[in-house]
């Protein structure tokens, strides 16, 4: 019984150390003053990994839920005669929740694992612990420009996102199904509010790029150097990541929306 | 020169990033962009606003000039006062303007319109904080049926 | 505490003249809050311009040692100087200033596996100056040929043989002409003749450059060719140091044990156990 308070006991300890490493970790990585000459080639390399490769499969699924969502719509909006609300019903499930969320989700399995591996790779081939006795703050090295890529790139991503997803509704509703153009448009135009939901949109986008980009390069910077450390890290960054992304929209949407 | 093609890459990147943004805010979202320039404010009280919500547009011939901004109840007799962000590109209302709640369609939304009242050198025109006296409730459906049901009992 | 007096008053005087770069005092180290006591009551003098070298059975946290001194880990008692500099005491700035007159080849080389040889070596002097490129090249060409790998610049590091690759590191440690430099097992996994190039290499650097070296090994004969000073640590302390002739002649059973690679000592053949008899007779009364 006591075995067990005291293992409860531990792993609680444990969390809070985990989370106030994670917090540090951040803190250092992010806090000092930058030296923009050599950073910028660093966040333009890892902008590319991190950005530029995941745009496909980010507007290849962004095409297919805008398609998805433009058939189920349909057929659902078609029954109370209101096929012309599938303008803002693809538009708004798509800024509003699909794209930041969808994005997010994405981004933590392409490039989250990724950027966990690759720092646990670096830290058991002892590259990270060869920058530090080389007097090269790996925090800032190695940390700080992906952090900066993830954190720019998502927003970007997401917004990509849902554009496709909207031309992909557009697509299966008007092209195919034959909902009038002008009133998919003008229905989405009225409804579809700049501040209210674009804005919205990537502000939560910005904090799942926040939350997912931190979780991915705590969990590689801190993960056990072995082949079964990486790789429990790399699982254990989609999981966690995907989890704080999906309760956090709850959240930010009662903030935002509720 | 590897480092260029990554910069280069990078730069569409963004570029793409910025054009799915003006597509989002000119052909998805509303552009004529009421309540986000220079706004004032008019207040109008109502015995019943049905589904009037905040952010239901405000609308002068269906044309939309504001948004509702604010509703609360005041007064002894708890009013609903409903509070409306009007854009200053439309500034020149008389005081003899009516407001009444409407509905757009069936099932539709519903919204505020605002009929202009007439203009001579005997009216003021309503500047930013006033009040606008000549209202029109929404239409409650059970109210609508009760009347009906009424006067059918009265024939 | 006794144990820690004792090394203490057991603190080398052969070569207290000589000006010791790192100074070692009375450290206790553990791994994970305690669970794992791996120093107690440490004490060394690393000699400048010297090879010093470190040796002890595996397992006894030797790369740990260099960690210490390296400040990538805390002892939970003592201290280490660098230089006169107390590197635990020192804030992050300094420390990170302070690592650059250090440098360490780590066992598996750490080089970094997404640039080329040359670019490995640039690496360091890129990131601590804003020398230009032309003056770089030479400094790395220079460290290159120091190693014998001019002509493997362009290769990556996957390319290289373990050998080379080892080379390739300590082409980088010695980029930033450092004061220190301390090798983490740098013969282990090698074959007898890169073993035999990277024992020339730790010499003539150290001569040349006026390094001074810690060299942690198990690898007894190679290291007591080259060593001006050995240390043996065993059971979480110094047990033996002097210089090479001395400690041969050590008649202290551990340090005559680890010398020649005896199987059975002061150091166990067995992990303790209960005894055999009590274990596979026991199973059956617990059954």
């Amino acid at each position: 019984m006591l075995d067990r308070v005291a293992a409860l006991g531990r792993t609680t300890l444990d969390t809070i150390a985990g989370a106030g490493a994670a917090f540090f970790m951040l803190l250092r990585a992010l806090v000092g003053k930058p030296n923009l000459r050599k950073s910028w080639p660093l966040l333009m390399q890892q902008m590319y990994s991190v950005g530029v490769l995941s745009l496909v499969i980010i507007v290849v699924s962004g095409l297919f839920i805008g398609m998805v969502l433009g058939l189920q719509g349909y057929t659902i909006l078609v029954d109370f005669g209101a096929e012309q609300s599938l303008g803002p019903m693809v538009a708004l499930s798509l800024l509003r929740e699909l794209g930041p969320v969808v994005t997010a989700l994405l981004f933590a399995g392409r490039a989250g694992s990724a950027l966990t591996a690759e720092i646990g790779l670096m830290k058991a081939t002892e590259q990270l612990s060869s920058l530090e006795m080389m007097g090269v703050d790996p925090l800032r090295r190695v940390i700080s420009p992906r952090f900066w890529a993830g954190f720019y790139s998502m927003p970007i991503l997401a917004m990509v996102f849902s554009a496709v997803g909207i031309y992909g509704g557009y697509l299966v509703g008007v092209r195919w199904l034959g909902v009038d153009d002008g009133a998919f448009w003008s229905v989405m135009q009225s409804n579809v509010e700049w501040g209210q939901d674009i804005v919205n949109g990537i502000i939560k986008s910005l904090v799942f790029a926040f939350v997912v980009t931190w979780i991915a390069l705590h969990k590689g910077y801190s993960c056990t150097p072995t082949s079964v450390g990486i790789s429990r890290a790399t699982t254990s960054t989609v999981v966690t990541a995907s989890l704080a992304v999906l309760g956090l929209d709850f959240v930010l949407t009662a903030l935002m929306f509720g | 020169m590897e480092s260029r093609n990554t910069q280069l890459a990078v730069g569409f990147f963004v570029i793409i990033g910025v054009l799915a943004l003006l597509f989002l805010g000119l052909q998805a979202a509303n552009t004529s962009v009421v309540t986000n320039g220079e706004t004032y404010k008019l207040y109008a009280k109502f015995d019943n606003i049905g589904g009037l919500k905040e952010r239901s547009p405000v609308k002068v011939g269906g044309v939309v000039v504001g948004r509702v901004s604010k509703i609360s109840l005041s007064g002894d007799y708890y009013e609903p006062l409903v509070e409306m962000t009007i854009s200053t590109e439309y500034s020149e209302f008389s005081d003899t303007t009516s407001v009444s709640i409407l509905t757009s369609g069936l099932l539709g939304e519903q919204y505020i319109g605002l009929n202009p009242g007439f203009i001579d050198e005997t009216v003021e025109m309503l500047k930013d904080g006033d009040q606008i006296y000549d209202t029109k409730s929404a239409l409650v459906l059970e109210d609508l049926i009760g009347q009906f049901l009424f006067s059918q009992g009265n024939d | 505490m006794q144990t820690a007096q004792n090394s203490t008053s057991t603190q080398p005087q052969t070569h207290a003249e000589d000006e010791a770069l790192v100074v070692i005092d009375n450290i206790d180290f553990a791994h994970g809050f305690g669970a794992h006591q791996v120093y107690r009551g440490l004490s060394m003098r690393i000699p400048k311009g010297k090879i010093t070298a470190v040796m002890g059975p595996s397992g006894i946290g030797k790369t740990t040692l260099l960690r210490l001194i390296g400040a990538q880990l805390r002892p939970q008692q003592g201290s280490i100087t660098f230089a006169g500099e107390n590197i635990h005491a020192l804030g992050r700035s300094d420390l990170y200033e302070l690592r650059k007159r250090m440098s360490m080849l780590f066992q598996s080389g750490a080089l970094f596996t997404d640039m080329t040889v040359y670019d490995n070596i640039a690496f360091p002097i890129r990131e601590h100056s804003y020398l230009p490129e032309e003056i770089i090249e030479t400094i790395v060409k220079l460290k290159l040929e120091a190693v014998g790998l001019r002509g493997a610049r362009h290769l990556m590091p996957a390319e290289l043989s373990g050998g080379m690759a080892r080379r390739a590191a300590l082409a980088r440690s010695i980029a930033l002409d450092p004061e220190l430099i301390m090798y983490d097992e740098p013969f282990a996994g090698q074959d007898p003749i890169s073993m035999g190039v990277i024992v020339k290499l730790i010499k003539e650097l150290n001569q040349s450059l006026g390094l001074t070296s810690i060299v942690v090994t198990h690898d007894v004969a190679e290291v007591m060719t080259i060593a001006d000073y050995v240390y043996i640590i065993a059971d979480k302390k110094v047990v033996g140091h002097g210089t090479p002739s001395q400690l041969e002649s050590s008649d202290d059973p551990l340090v005559h044990q680890f010398l020649h690679g005896e199987a059975d000592g002061p150091v166990p053949f067995h992990y303790a156990a209960p005894p055999l008899e009590d274990e596979l007779l026991g199973g059956n009364n617990a059954g």
